[in-house]
């Protein structure tokens, strides 16, 4: 993890210093969870349980990949590999991708994927509240368009938990399994990993543990109006995707996400 | 889905200040609160509109086309409702 806690590259052709490899591993963790979880949202698109609902899955899905494309694009001018957006979202394989387990799960029942919104999109609205105020300027405009995009997703899954927990005595019973279901990968959200240390040491970036106790009272309110419990927590917890290491399901995510543009390389409309 | 538990709004987008309320079609949706939310999504994405109202279609008492002749033909041939003798001034632009 050496590596992961310079702070600046120069290049060997005596250009401008590349910005550090922590700056930019933290960078893409936020575009692979925004990317990852816009990918799974899309899967829902024909399915969801009503047609109102397939528009505003597909809109929170496009915001996602907005700010992933946001942030891939401002990466790939900044780490000195010149990188365009959809290199780094095609081109990269399962060990480069920083996305943390909850988004990349298989798509559940409609009741998982509103708790798994609930608490991404907590994390989410806590990170660009903070992010507002890094000392990075680009990531700064990224956070500020995002948040209002987040408190609407939060917003969506909120209202969704609250009508299916306080909804019928099956609504209630799957909305609670739902719950235990997303139990084991929130841990992972709110864990610091070393380029988050190193991108908050630097001012850029915040400690994801900083953001637990907002997110948790956010989710909490949720749960109490829709007269759900909060699940015991888990015995075990998803780790590791910030340094690569992906669960089971990431590795068809990628190949259906990225065969295409593998297949036909630069391929156009 | 079933019309009881998601019944069908009918929506109103204000395209901007000063403008009116106009109907812009309708969602289904289990109360006002996700209609909102629903016609926010399906009619607004292309920045459409600065306000929403929605109403639930049942409450809605329109009048019959049965009643269309007594209700509106009368209306066809007085002239003198109509503004006509006025000039609007040009600058009006939503009169």
């Amino acid at each position: 993890m050496s590596s992961d806690t310079d702070t600046s590259v120069t290049p060997a052709d005596g250009g401008a210093p590349a910005a550090g490899a922590a700056h930019t591993a933290y960078l893409l963790g936020l575009g692979d969870d925004a990317l990852i979880y816009s990918h799974r949202l899309s899967e829902w698109l024909t399915w969801a349980p009503m047609l109102e609902e397939d528009m505003a899955l597909a809109n929170i899905s496009l915001d996602l990949i907005g700010q992933a494309r946001s942030i891939y694009t401002y990466v790939g001018s900044i780490d000195g590999t010149d990188r365009g957006e959809d290199d780094l979202a095609y081109w990269r394989d399962e060990r480069d991708f920083r996305n943390v387990h909850l988004v990349e799960q298989r798509r559940g029942d409609f009741g998982q994927e509103m708790a798994r919104m609930l608490w991404f999109a907590a994390y989410h609205r806590a990170l660009y509240a903070a992010l507002s105020g890094s000392a990075d300027a680009q990531l700064r405009a990224i956070a500020v368009k995002a948040l209002k995009e987040v408190r609407y997703h939060f917003d969506h899954a909120a209202q969704w938990v609250v009508r299916l927990g306080d909804g019928t005595e099956e609504s209630k019973a799957r909305m609670q399994e739902a719950l235990a279901w997303v139990a084991p990968y929130v841990a992972e959200l709110f864990t610091d990993d070393a380029a988050s240390v190193a991108a908050a040491d630097a001012g850029v970036g915040v400690l994801p543990s900083s953001l637990q106790a907002d997110a948790s009272a956010a989710v909490a309110e949720v749960l109490r109006e829709a007269t759900l419990e909060a699940p015991a927590d888990s015995r075990w917890h998803a780790r590791g995707g910030r340094e690569g290491v992906h669960s089971e399901p990431m590795g068809y995510l990628l190949a259906e996400m990225q065969h295409l543009p593998r297949s036909h390389p630069g391929a156009t409309w | 889905m079933t019309e009881a538990t998601q019944p069908l709004f009918e929506v109103f987008v204000r395209a901007k200040r000063g403008l009116s309320h106009v109907h812009v079609g309708s969602v289904h949706a289990p109360d006002a609160t996700m209609a909102v939310r629903n016609a926010r999504d399906l009619y607004t994405r292309r920045q459409e509109g600065v306000s929403i109202w929605v109403v639930e279609a049942s409450d809605i008492t329109a009048s019959s086309p049965d009643e269309k002749d007594s209700f509106f033909d009368p209306a066809g041939d007085k002239v003198y409702r109509h503004p006509t003798f006025y000039t609007v001034p040009e600058d009006v632009e939503y009169l």
